[in-house]
C-alpha cells in the first residue's frame, strides 16, 4: 500500500505546480508557513508568499485585494482561525464581492490530534457552506487534495478547500479525476448508502470491509464537493439502499450530514444517522483515539449502518 | 510651496464639493435613512481624490488595470462616493434618488457587484486598509515602480478596529509606498466623540510608531487637501497617512459636530433648511469659480 499522506501536503506543491504552469498564485499566511506548508512555495518563489505575521483578519483581506489586482490568492493559517476568527472578512469581503480567494487553511477536524479542542475546528464546513458565492471542498487524501485545489485555482470566485494535519491512507490514483459538484462512489452496494468526505472516507469504506464480514452490502460515497452538492448521485443511491449514513470529521450540525439530510428531506426521505462530532468540542489525543472517543471511527460507522438497517 | 492644482481648478473643486453636499443631504433624505454626517466630512476629501487629476482614476480607465484606486473603508459613506460617481459621469445625478431602494445600484452601503467605479464592497468597518494594501502590493508586484496608487479613507471611530493596526504594520513591513490611506478626523463615531468613546489620540504619533509618513491637513481645505494627496503620492519611502481634520456634517449648520447625525436622514423641515443652505454655498461657489 501507498506511503500515507498528509491532504495539507498537497498544498505547498501544488501552488508551486500551478506557478510554474503559468497561474498568478500568491499564497498570504499567517505565521504557519511550515505548518500549512506554504513554505515550499516561498522557498522557490519568494515573492509569492505573503507572511502577514500573526493577524489572521489582515490575511483575508491583503488576499481579497490581491485578487483584486488579478491575483489568484490563497489564504492559509489553521482552519479554526482561517475560517472562525475572520468569518466577517470572508463574508463581507471575499464573498460579498466575491472575490478570487480561495481559502485554504490547514489543521482541520479532530485529527489534528494533541493540541486539544482549541485547535480542532469543526464547525468549518457549516460556516463556510451558509455563505452565498462560497463553493466548499472537502479533499479524503493528498491526491484528491492536489485535484481540490487546483479545482479552486481554476475557476474564478471564493471557494473553500478543507485540508487536514493527519496523515491518511491514499484512496486516489493519478488517474481518478475530480470535478466541481461531483462526488465519487468507491464501493457500490444494496442495502445502506455511507456518504464521507474528508478522513472519514478511508473509515467508511473499513466500515464497508467490516459490514461486508456481516454480510451487509455497503456504498460508499465521497462527497468531496459539499457545496455545491451532487444530489443526483446521492438520491440515486437513497433510492436503491433507502438508508443512509453520513460521515464527517465535524459537527453534526451544518456540515455534510445536515447537507445530505437537507437533499433527502426534500427529494427523497430516507432513513438517515449523522456520524459527527456530537454538538461537542474535541479534546487532546492521538488522531485514532479520538476518532475512536468521539465515535467517528470504522467501527463505529458499521455499528451505526447495521443499526439503521435493523440488522 | 506652489500648488499642485491651479487656483482655478481648485475653486471648481470646491464648486463641485458644494454640488455634491447638495447631492448627499438630498438623496439621504429621499432615501429615508442613511448616513450624512461622515458623507458631509468626508466631502472635501473625496472631490480633491477625483477632480484634481491626482489620482488616476476616470469614467473612460475603470477597466484599466493601470489606473489608481480608492477605497473608501468606511462604507456608510456610500452617499459621498455617489455623489463624486456622478460629477465624473459614471452614474447619472438622477440615479442618486434611488438610494436605498429596492433593485437599486446604489445599496446602502457601496457594491463592488453592483455598480462600476466601487473597487469592493465596504460596510464592515475595518477592513478596508488591509485590502488596499494587498491591492497596492499586487500592482507592484505586476508593474514595479510603475505601480499605480491605491488611496483608502477611514474613519477615525474606525480606526478603533484592531484590524486596522495588523494592516498598519503590514504595510510599513512590505514598504508598500504605493498605498494612501486618509483618515477622516471628525472626532465622532456613533456613540459620540472618539475623545469620549476610545480615544484615538495621538493620531499622528500612533501612525509614525507604526512607521508610516504622516501628513497633516486641514480636510476642508481643498487646496492643501491637494497638495497632501500629491505630496503622498509622490512619496516613495512607505506608506503614507493623511490626517485630515475634519468636522462631521460639515456644510449643514444644524448637522456639525452632532453625534445624532451620524446615521439618520432629515425630515421635511430640515432637509428644506439644509437644502437652502447648501444652495446658498453652491451660490458662492459658482461665483467665486466665475469671477
Ligand atoms: C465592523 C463594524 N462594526 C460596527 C459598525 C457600525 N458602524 C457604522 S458607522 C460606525 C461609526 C463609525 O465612525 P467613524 O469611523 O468615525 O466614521 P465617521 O465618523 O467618519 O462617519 C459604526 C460603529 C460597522 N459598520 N462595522
Ligand atoms: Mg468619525
Amino acid at each position: 500500500m501507498a506511503e500515507k499522506k498528509a491532504t495539507r501536503a498537497a498544498y505547498g506543491e501544488t501552488l508551486v505546480e500551478l506557478v510554474n504552469e503559468g497561474v498568478d498564485v500568491v499564497a498570504v499566511d499567517a505565521d504557519l508557513t511550515g505548518s500549512t506548508t506554504t513554505k515550499v512555495l516561498g522557498q522557490e518563489y519568494p515573492n509569492r508568499l505573503i507572511n502577514v505575521g500573526i493577524a489572521e483578519q489582515n490575511m483575508i483581506d491583503v488576499a481579497a485585494g490581491l485578487s483584486l489586482t488579478g491575483k489568484v490568492a490563497f489564504t492559509g493559517s489553521f482552519a479554526v482561525f482561517g475560517t472562525g476568527r475572520v468569518y466577517d472578512q470572508i463574508r463581507n469581503t471575499v464573498c460579498y464581492s466575491k472575490l478570487n480567494v480561495k481559502i485554504a487553511p490547514t489543521h482541520a477536524g479532530i485529527s489534528v490530534g494533541p493540541d486539544g479542542g482549541s485547535h480542532q475546528m469543526v464547525e468549518d464546513i457549516s460556516l463556510m457552506r451558509t455563505l452565498p458565492n462560497m463553493r466548499v471542498l472537502v479533499p479524503s487524501d493528498y491526491m484528491s487534495a492536489k485535484q481540490a485545489i487546483r479545482i479552486a485555482a481554476a475557476a474564478d470566485g471564493p471557494f473553500y478547500v478543507r485540508l487536514g494535519r493527519a496523515k491518511l491512507p491514499q484512496v486516489y490514483g493519478p488517474d481518478d479525476i475530480f470535478e466541481l459538484g461531483c462526488a465519487k462512489v468507491l464501493n457500490e452496494g444494496s442495502d445502506v448508502t455511507i456518504i464521507a468526505c474528508g478522513a472519514e472516507v478511508n473509515e467508511s469504506l473499513e466500515a464497508a470491509k467490516l459490514l461486508a464480514s456481516q454480510g451487509i452490502s455497503a456504498e460508499v460515497i465521497d462527497a468531496f464537493c459539499i457545496k455545491p452538492l451532487d444530489a443526483e448521485t446521492i438520491i440515486k443511491s437513497a433510492e436503491k439502499t433507502g438508508a443512509v449514513i453520513t460521515a464527517e470529521e465535524h459537527s453534526i450540525y451544518g456540515g455534510l450530514g445536515s447537507a445530505v439530510a437537507e437533499v433527502l428531506g426534500e427529494n427523497l426521505p430516507t432513513k438517515m444517522v449523522r456520524i459527527g462530532m456530537q454538538d461537542t468540542f474535541g479534546t487532546s489525543g492521538s488522531a485514532d483515539e479520538l476518532f475512536k472517543e468521539f465515535g467517528i471511527d470504522a467501527e463505529s460507522i458499521a455499528k451505526a449502518a447495521a443499526k439503521l438497517i435493523g440488522k | 510651496m506652489a500648488s499642485c492644482v491651479t487656483p482655478d481648478g481648485i475653486k471648481k473643486i470646491a464648486y463641485s464639493a458644494s454640488v455634491m453636499r447638495y447631492d448627499i443631504v438630498d438623496m439621504i433624505s429621499k432615501a429615508g435613512s442613511g448616513h450624512p454626517g461622515g458623507s458631509l466630512s468626508a466631502t472635501d476629501i473625496v472631490a480633491s481624490l477625483y477632480l484634481s487629476g491626482i489620482m488616476n482614476c476616470n469614467k473612460d480607465n475603470l477597466d484599466d488595470p493601470r489606473r489608481d484606486r480608492f477605497v473608501l473603508s468606511k462604507g456608510h459613506a456610500a452617499p459621498v462616493l455617489y455623489a463624486v460617481l456622478a460629477q465624473i459621469g459614471v452614474i447619472d445625478r438622477e440615479e442618486l434618488g434611488t438610494l436605498r431602494q429596492l433593485h437599486s445600484r446604489l445599496q446602502g452601503h457601496p457594491d463592488h457587484l453592483k455598480l462600476p467605479g466601487v473597487e469592493v464592497s465596504t460596510g464592515s468597518l475595518g477592513q478596508g486598509l488591509s485590502i488596499s494594501a494587498g491591492m497596492a502590493l499586487g500592482l507592484k508586484m505586476s508593474y514595479g515602480s510603475e505601480a499605480p496608487t491605491v488611496f483608502t479613507l477611514i474613519g477615525d471611530g474606525e480606526s478603533q478596529e484592531g484590524q486596522v493596526w495588523e494592516a498598519a504594520e503590514f504595510a510599513n513591513h512590505y514598504g508598500i509606498a504605493n498605498l494612501v490611506a486618509i483618515l477622516d478626523y471628525n472626532n465622532l463615531q456613533i456613540d459620540g466623540h472618539c475623545s469620549d468613546v476610545m480615544d484615538v489620540s495621538p493620531v499622528t504619533k500612533r501612525w509614525e510608531a507604526f512607521g508610516w509618513h504622516v501628513i497633516e491637513v486641514d480636510g476642508h481645505d481643498i487646496e492643501a487637501v491637494c497638495n497632501a494627496l500629491q505630496e503622498a503620492k509622490d512619496y516613495q519611502d512607505g506608506p503614507v497617512m493623511i490626517v485630515a481634520k475634519t468636522i462631521k456634517g460639515k456644510g449643514v449648520s444644524f448637522m456639525e459636530d452632532q453625534a445624532g447625525w451620524h446615521g439618520k436622514a432629515p425630515d421635511a423641515d430640515q432637509t428644506k433648511q439644509a437644502l437652502e443652505e447648501l444652495k446658498a454655498t453652491i451660490a458662492a461657489a459658482r461665483e467665486e469659480m466665475e469671477a
